[in-house]
């Protein structure tokens, strides 16, 4: 499931994004802005600080004019570069969020009156409670939900997927969203939603970002960020009347360096970046996350509770095995189920097809002499099959076919009935075959487990995560099927109220859970979950209560969504140390620097070996600015996430950001020091 | 260095090993109101305490009403130290008859012995009357030991607990404290002391005839040095041996007399000095298998033992290989090790206890809150004196301070968890509680207190003259001395680079905020973290929860240690003892 | 608030009581009971009269005695002043004051290498000992001095040398006092 649809990853290169980007970073130097995110705002209020004494030190002919407007540049570079990364992350969903405003683009409205006519208005006329009606050919003027027909309807402006789908009065592909186009057939839709609060619109404040609030974690890391802030600049502040006592005052550039260098700009700068490109990364699998806060709840989930049908199993069953009456044989049986399912373009249909070819060799023959006539599945026979010749082959649900051979005096062999009540009984679900009303035999379809997932559950087991696996079946099979599958544990016989149960059982031990659902009765279940991911082909209903919407409405997203949550985590914790990591090799840039010219001796701490004093400060300060830019992509992109236990994880990420933070910028402060010193700009 | 020493040093910490568990035990026992083997004993007199004091002891408090009793007896006990120095002249057990102690003086000392600091801007042995130093002095050794342990063990609930408001009362906590974890070592440690030579007595300071009368230069108060015979040496005496035991088994660390656990009637022998390290680090090593035991989670309160463990065995090191090279600028004198002299940096040190009990007393006073001396780290080299200032820069959680050097580290332990916790993918947790943001605003306005006190104050008193006044050594070495003077008292550790003139108006006041600050203003955050995690769920351990235990999580916490604490103060120690060391190899003085 | 007001006042009554008086009149009970010596300073008494105690050190400048270390209690060794020099290491007056102590060593016994303990006052300014190695420097002058030959004080030196405790505890040491006592005891052999 996954075509180029429109709100698809705008690549990072992107003219359109990174021009904007560049305009923002400058808009976002506002001080009402920047004093959102303490680090950058002190390190905005050092830059003003040394252009002042720039310029006061350029009016008073006092000297340090070049390094002082180099400092005072990286400065400024500093607090830009920072923005920009917030602007990057700000700017892919911005030009997504165009994109979906073209499809909210008005449109006209054919509204019921109650006497039963009809009125033209505009779209944005409409407010919840409205009926309206929509042909083939027309957009749907607003969410709302079918209460009248049945349509196929063009979802690919908000989904990308270009395949139409079925939308029907009553059950659970009732919902509609406006914006997206039927393409055949009639439907009365309710509206459920006015003007600015559809779906649409909140996708659209959602992607841009404009009601992003921070999240929890965002909020308690910020707190330790401004506290490091805080601590580093009593660290400086105080530092020059120690300087003082030991005789070499410092001017206000060096000790702001020393400042901007010592706070943790880089997370500081790319903290925000990192959140919303969280967000975004869900958006490119086509999920909608409702809060941040459901992101990062996603990465602390410990159960999943994944739905078998669809999830586990792939969404249909398969044919299996063919089951002749006594005096049938297996072929003729076969013959008819794959001239019964020539036509029958569903899922178990094809698989028909596929079974009888691979096990009795019969092909796809060429029946245009025989005059066929189709019948297709229709929701009122529940039934299709062929017409060719005099022949009437028909396959259908067992107590169909019974009453439709019994039209004609005929009764199903009391064996196929056993086979019947046995294929139930072990999960599957059995279909009878006729010819000429005479029953021939039976098909089973069984939950055939799909590729790759047991791999996917150890990995998740690895994460000290648990799946669960919720199924209608009866325990037997159900447990048949979790064995096969690979899940911890599973509830079979399951009701919409013992999923809610469940939730709550496993929240009482202190547990998050995450589930998927599409069904109005999961409403509940979605809203007590930790994380609740609706189908978009699901019900209004479990489109509210739910926290994310799947756009591709693929159950077994919940598995990437609750990656993406850790990456989100996981990318926050990478650069958080890396940044305090990188204050130790600064301190040994800055500290001999700054004294060395009272003090020779303690050149000695001047381990790199920078040029000179003014090199190795401004070497430093360059570093922090350009290690900002240098990680905007793997903010963006975010730490790549292994799924191995916690214990590896962090020992992983604990050498690779922490030692490394403290190795890295030792080559990095050296390496511009060399180039500085070689462009003869210090 | 010598094989000796580092035998000693390794002996030393075998002995720490080995009493951690059973000490960490019986207070799990002790605090668990579970029974001991004291409990015939000392429990009718608990009850009795009880009735008379009021004391509900199955009333349980939320963290607010702990805080605000344990506010209240700190407030009352400091009071009445006050006025007990404020009076002694008209009080009994005072032989010498010193005068009542001075207004500041006396403010200073109730804030630094009720902080548990004893940081000393006095000489007891010319200052203190016998009643002052028991009944003030020693009482509050007691005291503000068990506020610290109770503290810790609070935390430890607070940890441990969930779902409630309710941590204990404090009441109930201290008299355990006191009664079962304090008084019984106490009272055996003393008499091992006065085995030792220490001296316990009512008397009279004795006068002696001396063998050989000397003459000395003295300077008057005119300045006019006048030449003066002295036949005579007067002996001070005391209760000591009482004091000495919870001096050290408390972390408080203030002597009797002014040289401190330097002094032979204080510290008499090498086995004398070697009980009184183990007495210092005792609690704190065994508060870490408490935190462990009570937690549930053993392996955690060994990593974080084996953190404390590894920072002090650093120090040692550090201190003890500065100090055994000796000062290069004394020229002349033979300062190499042999069989018959421990060579070395001996400025300020003992013969009986060398360099290598030196250097190992420091690093555990410094690292323990104790500030109890045994040398003068004034005088230690530039390097073995900053590992001390580093010590206790770090915010006494290198086992630290009793309970104080606990909770401090679960301070830390919480920003290491939710720094690097984040790298497992989860939001932190630490052992099943998630650490949020009002855990994180309390953890850092902890630390910001800390690093506020310090540097602010000694910020102001290097360039304003009334601080400068103070200095005794000149040069980056008085940068130090004040660095140490602000450390120490924010630090509540309460030694000192001794030579720094701390009886001034100035420095008796800034020192006793800094202390009062770094003692209630930091106890107050860790109280309302204690209280915020107690009232959280606790989420089941899984493969995908952070570590809390094991080799990685001690490093970590290392790192997360020295980077937020000793970030901190490079830039004023590169100007203090960094600068000094160097300026001294290049045979610079001043 | 008010409640525990209260009990704080009694609370720090009551244990003021056990803890500041009962606990260390009591510790002073059994250390006069066990340890009545040492429990009062070892103090030490010739031909009547007390003239020290054994733990704490004294001035003694004579060429005939051993002397202790430099002290800075005081105007020297007063027990009422404990304390040491808290001097710095790059102090100039420790540096000043180191060599002038050493230049007087020198001069008493030239060629042989001054051992640091000498010449560095310690943290009590009461220090009881010297180094093996401090004594071993000053025999000849004692000897001189009390024309009592080197190997007889030598030997005394080694009579008052107290090894490490329990073999490995702390340094070898030699306690000045009593050892000059004793070599008061011994008669010039001339």
């Amino acid at each position: 499931m996954s075509s180029a649809g429109q709100i698809r990853k705008k690549s990072f290169g992107d003219r359109k994004i990174l021009s904007g980007a560049v305009v923002d970073s400058f808009v976002k130097l506002d001080p009402r802005t920047i004093v959102k995110n303490p680090v950058m705002f002190v390190v905005e209020v050092g830059a003003v600080l040394t252009t002042v004494q720039l310029v006061w030190n350029a009016v008073h002919h006092a000297g340090q004019i070049g390094f002082g407007l180099q400092i005072s540049l990286w400065l400024w570079f500093t607090v830009l570069f920072a923005n920009f990364a917030e602007a990057m992350a700000e700017g892919r969903g911005k030009a997504q969020a165009e994109t979906l405003r073209k499809a909210r683009a008005e449109t006209e409205a054919r509204r019921l009156l109650p006497d039963g006519s009809t009125e033209v208005i505009v779209s944005s006329a409409l407010r919840a409670g409205d009926e309206v009606l929509v042909c083939a050919g027309e957009f749907i003027p607003g969410d709302g939900e079918v209460i009248e027909g049945v349509a196929s309807v063009d979802e690919s402006a908000i989904t990308g997927e270009s395949a139409p789908v079925i939308r029907e009065s009553g059950g659970d592909r009732s919902a509609v969203t406006g914006g997206t186009r039927v393409l055949s057939d009639e439907i009365r839709v309710r509206i459920t939603s006015n003007p600015g609060e559809t779906f649409l619109d909140r996708m659209i404040h959602l992607v841009e970002g404009a009601s992003r609030q921070k999240t929890p974690n965002e909020i308690a890391l910020n707190i330790l960020l401004a506290g490091l802030t805080i601590i580093f600049l009593l660290a400086v502040v105080t530092l020059q009347p120690f300087a003082i006592y030991a005789g070499a005052p410092q001017s206000i550039f060096v000790l702001v360096s020393l400042l901007v260098c010592l706070i943790p700009t880089t997370i500081g700068g790319l903290l925000s970046a990192i959140g919303i490109a969280g967000m975004d990364r869900l958006i490119q699998r086509n999920v909608i996350a409702m809060s941040g806060r459901a992101v990062e709840a996603s990465g602390d989930v410990d159960v999943l509770l994944l739905d078998k049908t669809g999830t586990i199993t792939l969404g249909n069953r398969q044919a299996t095995a063919l089951h002749p009456c006594p005096n049938i044989t297996e072929v003729e049986l076969a013959s008819a189920a794959q001239l019964a399912s020539l036509a029958d373009e569903t899922p178990e249909g094809r698989s028909i097809v596929v079974l009888v070819k691979e096990k009795y060799g019969l092909r796809g023959r060429e029946l245009a002499a025989h005059n066929p006539t189709f019948i297709p599945f229709s929701a009122q026979t529940r039934m299709s099959g062929v017409d060719m010749d005099v022949h009437e082959i028909r396959k259908g649900a067992p107590e169909t076919i019974a009453k439709y051979v019994a039209e004609r005096g005929q009764e199903v062999p009391a064996e196929i009935l056993e086979i019947v009540k046995d294929i139930s009984n072990a999960g599957g679900t059995p279909l009878l075959v006729s010819q000429d009303r005479r029953v021939l035999g039976a098909i089973a379809l069984t939950d055939v487990v799909k590729g790759g997932m047991r791999e996917r559950f150890d990995h998740l087991r690895a994460m000290g995560i648990r799946t669960m696996m919720i199924t209608g079946d009866n325990p037997l099979t159900a447990a048949a099927i979790a064995r096969e599958a690979g899940v911890d544990d599973f509830l079979a016989e399951a009701k919409p109220e013992d999923k809610m149960a469940l939730i709550r059982k496993e929240q009482a031990k202190g547990k998050l859970v995450a589930m998927t659902g599409d069904g109005t009765n999961d409403a509940p279940a979605l809203a007590q979950a930790d994380v609740g991911v609706a189908m978009n082909t699901g019900t209004q209903a479990a489109k509210e209560a739910g926290n994310m919407v799947d756009l591709d409405s693929n159950p077994t997203k919940l598995i990437e969504i609750v990656e993406i949550g850790k990456q989100l985590l996981i990318t926050r914790g990478a650069l958080t140390t890396f940044s305090v990591a990188n204050d130790v090799a600064k301190y040994f840039a800055i500290i001999p620097a700054m004294f060395a010219g009272a003090f020779p001796q303690l050149g000695i701490l001047n381990i790199m070996r920078l040029r000179t004093p003014e090199s190795a400060i401004l070497s430093a300060v360059i570093f922090n600015a350009l290690i900002i830019i240098a990680l905007v992509p793997l903010a963006l992109r975010g730490v790549r996430y292994r799924p191995v236990g916690a214990a590896a994880l962090l020992r992983r990420n604990l050498l690779l950001y922490g030692a490394g933070g403290v190795i890295a910028p030792f080559f990095g402060i050296k390496l511009i020091d060399v180039l500085l010193t070689y462009a003869g700009i210090v | 260095m010598t094989a000796n020493g580092w035998f000693q040093i390794a002996f030393y910490l075998l002995v720490i090993v080995l009493l951690t568990k059973p000490l960490g035990i019986f207070m799990t026992r002790v605090f668990n109101r579970e029974k001991t083997f004291l409990d015939p004993i000392l429990r009718p007199v608990e009850r009795i305490v009880y009735r008379l004091t009021g004391v509900d002891e199955k009333h349980e408090m939320r963290w607010t009403e702990y805080a605000m009793a344990m506010l209240l007896f700190s407030g009352v006990s400091m009071a009445l130290l006050y006025l007990i120095e404020r009076t002694q002249k008209w009080l009994p057990l005072n032989p010498q008859n010193f005068p009542n102690v001075e207004p500041g003086l006396a403010f200073g000392t109730a804030a630094s012995f009720t902080t548990n600091t004893n940081w000393q801007a006095y000489s007891g042995e010319s200052t203190m009357s016998y009643l002052t130093q028991m009944a003030g002095l020693a009482y509050h050794n007691f005291a503000s030991a068990a506020v610290g342990i109770v503290l810790a063990i609070v935390v430890i609930r607070g940890i441990a607990r969930k779902e409630t408001d309710k941590l204990g009362n404090f009441w109930v906590d201290a008299t355990r404290c006191l009664m079962w974890v304090l008084l019984p070592i106490c009272l055996v440690s003393s008499l091992v002391f006065v085995s030792q030579g220490v001296v316990q007595n009512l008397k009279p300071y004795a006068t002696v005839q001396l063998i050989e009368p000397q003459t000395v230069q003295v300077t008057g108060p005119d300045g006019k040095t006048t030449t003066q015979t002295v036949t005579q040496q007067v002996i001070a005496q005391g209760p000591v041996a009482s004091q000495e035991a919870i001096k050290e088994f408390g972390t408080n660390g203030g002597g009797f007399f002014n040289a401190n656990s330097a002094h032979p009637f204080e510290n008499p022998t090498p086995f004398s000095n070697f009980f009184q390290i183990v007495l210092i680090f005792a609690i704190p090593s065994g508060l870490t298998y408490t935190l462990g035991r009570m937690t549930g989670s053993q392996r955690h309160g060994w990593a974080v033992w084996a953190a404390m463990a590894f920072l002090f065995f650093v120090g040692v090191t550090t201190v003890y290989w500065a100090e055994a090279r000796g000062n290069p600028l004394l020229a002349g004198t033979d300062q190499r090790a042999s069989a018959l002299q421990s060579g070395g940096n001996m400025e300020g040190k003992e013969v009986r206890f060398g360099i290598a009990n030196s250097a190992l007393f420091a690093t555990v006073t410094t690292d323990a809150s104790c500030g109890a001396v045994n040398s003068m780290h004034d005088s230690f080299t530039p390097l073995g004196g900053m590992v001390p200032l580093i010590n206790i820069m770090l915010g006494e959680v290198v086992f630290g301070g009793v309970g104080a050097g606990l909770y401090g580290i679960v301070v830390f332990v919480i920003l290491a968890v939710f720094i690097a916790g984040l790298m497992v993918g989860r939001t932190p947790e630490y052992l099943g509680k998630k650490i949020e943001s009002y855990d994180v605003k309390m953890a850092m306005l902890a630390i910001l207190i800390l690093t506020f006190t310090i540097l602010g104050f000694s910020a102001i008193a290097v360039v304003k003259p009334f601080g400068t006044s103070s200095i005794s050594n000149p040069g980056p070495h008085g940068l130090s001395q004040v660095l140490y003077a602000y450390v120490s008292s924010a630090g509540n550790n309460g030694s000192a680079f001794a030579g720094l003139n701390a009886n001034t108006m100035w420095y008796n006041t800034s020192t006793a905020i800094a202390q009062l600050l770094g003692r209630f203003f930091m106890v107050i955050p860790v109280l309302a973290i204690a209280g915020n995690l107690a009232k959280k769920k606790i989420v089941p351990e899984s493969a995908g929860t952070f570590p809390v235990t094991g080799g990685l999580f001690a490093s970590l916490l290392v790192s997360t240690i020295l980077i937020v604490g000793a970030l901190t103060f490079f830039p004023a120690l590169s100007l203090g003892p960094i600068l000094e060391h160097l300026l001294m190899l290049a045979g610079k003085s001043f | 608030m008010k409640k525990n007001l209260i009990i704080a006042v009694w609370f720090t009554l009551v244990t003021t009581m056990i803890f500041g008086l009962i606990y260390p009149l009591g510790v002073t009970g059994l250390a006069q009971l066990f340890f009545r010596e040492r429990a009062n300073g070892q103090l030490v008494e010739k031909d009547g009269k007390l003239v020290g105690s054994r733990i704490i050190g004294q001035a003694f400048t004579g060429p005939g005695y051993f002397h202790p270390r430099p002290s800075a209690a005081g105007t020297g060794y007063d027990p009422t002043a404990s304390g040491g020099s808290n001097l710095a290491p790059t102090n100039k007056a420790l540096l000043e004051r180191v060599k002038g102590d050493v230049q007087k060593l020198q001069s008493e016994n030239p060629g042989a290498s001054i051992p640091v303990d000498l010449v560095t006052t310690s943290g009590s300014g009461l220090d009881p000992d010297i180094s093996p190695a401090a004594a071993e420097f000053q025999i000849p002058r004692v000897a001189r001095a009390r024309g009592i030959h080197e190997d007889e004080v030598r030997g005394l030196v080694k009579k008052y040398t107290k090894d490490r405790d329990l073999g490995f505890l702390g340094e070898p040491r030699v306690n000045v006092l009593e050892l000059n006592l004793d070599l008061d005891q011994h008669p010039p052999l001339h």
